[in-house]
């Protein structure tokens, strides 16, 4: 009966430090980007969108494959993978931040919140610090965090030549959008 | 408490830890995971200069293709060097997976329609699985529609030829990709009975990237000599170098080759021009991708 209670009491301190550690986990994120100019729009999606957010700490962080991205035009991805991301070398894509209005979010309350999120993006091997408001809606059984932000490929060394440049806009709106669960 | 192991505690101990130093990298292999990395683009296009590379289009998408031969250089200013005449291939090639592709063309060398299908056997990928080339078969066949100047009738199926490669591919690195192309050739009729009907050839052909859009290519078939050779027709082996230049929606390739047909058939066992003589053709393909999905 000794090693009974031990048990139990091993459970019980696992469950509370678990408890205690819980961070929020995506494995499906939504990512989206999408460029548009009067000759072309472009959009792609990448449904592998990893995330973890604590909110204790207040840090998020996204990670992707860059060629997990998904575009209609088969040859318009891979010329994404192989041109312009060159995905061989720089296969992922990633931000690490922190939420700065955390003591305004309550994520045991339902309710939409707007946060304030900064860090580090990393796009094609280049680091760049962002801002960028965004939207955490707690609900009963998850955590949805939503934001838009604007990047330009310049900004991360991406080259694009003459003869496109009338297709790919220079300013490319990208869509979050990560659920986590609660558990 | 029989069905608690000692194994098992250590782990409902552990688990919280576990959890939390679960790191972000970790759980983007969890998802993405242990999975196979194909290679994509070995060649620009789905020809490195007449004849198949490895490149297939992909499920639902649609390659419009118009290629064209002008006459031989040789030919002198009158001929404006060969620019006065031109010979010409319309094809639609469309993916109907994305291992599997078929098209159909119109060449105006001996106003030949070919329907082709080329799939793939192996991919070359890392990862997981690990396979050092790509592997594709190709079979096509082909409908000479010349009018029929000699006495009688020519009966159908005496005008069809037919083709079977098989296609081995490696790309070494980002710049430089090889294949090799070990092909057969059946004629249904030939010129003279001591023309062979088979022919078997190996093709050669890479491609070397000079810039993210731009490659030079090279192509050589050897056209295997029959063992008793009493061709009517005097054939050189087809060798032909261009370069493939891609503008998004588009590949261009330009070329000079002694050959003037763009299919097998035509440039594998018909070739009459040859490289020292100025027996060179310069061509072009171009290529627009339509996307036919949603």
């Amino acid at each position: 009966m000794k090693n009974k209670n031990i048990l139990f009491l091993f459970i019980f301190l696992g469950f509370a430090m678990n408890i205690s550690a819980q961070k929020l986990i995506s494995k499906n994120g939504h990512i989206r980007f999408y460029s548009h100019t009067p000759v072309e729009d472009i959009e792609a999606n990448n449904f592998q969108v990893v995330s973890i957010l604590d909110p204790e700490t207040g840090s998020v962080q996204f990670t992707l494959l860059i060629k997990s991205f998904e575009f209609q035009k088969k040859l318009m991805q891979e010329h994404f993978n192989e041109n312009y991301m060159e995905s061989d070398e720089y296969p992922k894509a990633s931000f690490t931040g922190q939420i700065n209005n955390l003591s305004e979010i309550n994520f045991e309350k339902d309710g939409n919140y707007s946060a304030k999120v900064s860090g580090d993006l990393t796009i094609h091997g280049v680091t760049k610090k962002i801002n960028t408001p965004g939207t955490i809606i707690v609900s009963k059984d998850k955590v949805t965090a939503t934001a838009v932000l604007i990047v330009l490929p310049e900004d991360y060394n991406i080259t694009i030549p003459d003869v496109v440049k009338e297709k790919i806009a220079k300013e490319v709106e990208v869509t979050i959008d990560v659920s986590y669960n609660k558990n | 408490m029989k069905f608690f192991k000692s194994g098992s505690i250590v782990f409902i101990l552990f688990f919280p830890f576990i959890l939390s130093a679960q790191d972000i990298d970790q759980l983007l292999e969890e998802v993405t995971g242990n999975t196979t990395e194909y290679t994509i683009a070995t060649f620009k296009s789905t020809r490195i200069v007449s004849g198949h590379s490895i490149e297939r289009m992909q499920k639902s998408q649609l390659d419009f293709r118009i290629s064209h031969r002008f006459g031989e250089v040789n030919r002198g200013g009158y001929e404006f060097w060969g620019l006065d005449q031109s010979s010409v291939r319309f094809s639609l090639e469309y993916g109907i997976t994305d291992w599997l592709m078929a098209g159909l063309g119109r060449s105006s060398y001996e106003k030949t329609y070919d329907g082709f299908v080329k799939f793939s056997i192996l991919r070359q990928s890392k990862g997981e699985q690990n396979m050092p080339v790509s592997l594709s078969y190709l079979t096509s066949a082909a409908l000479n529609t010349l009018k029929w100047e000699k006495p009688g009738e020519l009966p159908y199926t005496d005008r069809f030829s037919y083709v079977h490669q098989l296609l081995v591919a490696r790309k070494f690195n980002e710049r430089l990709s090889l294949e090799f192309n070990p092909t057969y050739v059946h004629r249904n009729l030939v010129a003279t009975e001591l023309d062979p009907n088979d022919i078997w050839a190996a093709g050669v052909g890479g491609r070397f990237k000079l810039s993210k859009r731009v490659s030079i290519n090279i192509e050589y078939y050897y056209v295997v000599p029959p063992l008793h050779d009493y061709r009517s027709l005097k054939t050189y082996n087809p060798l032909s170098v261009g370069f493939d230049i891609e503008t998004g929606g588009h590949v261009f390739q330009l070329h000079f080759t002694n050959s003037l047909a763009m299919i097998e058939k035509g440039f594998i066992g018909e070739t009459t021009g040859s490289w020292l003589d100025g027996g060179i053709h310069f061509g072009f393909n171009i290529s627009r991708v339509f996307a036919l999905n949603k």
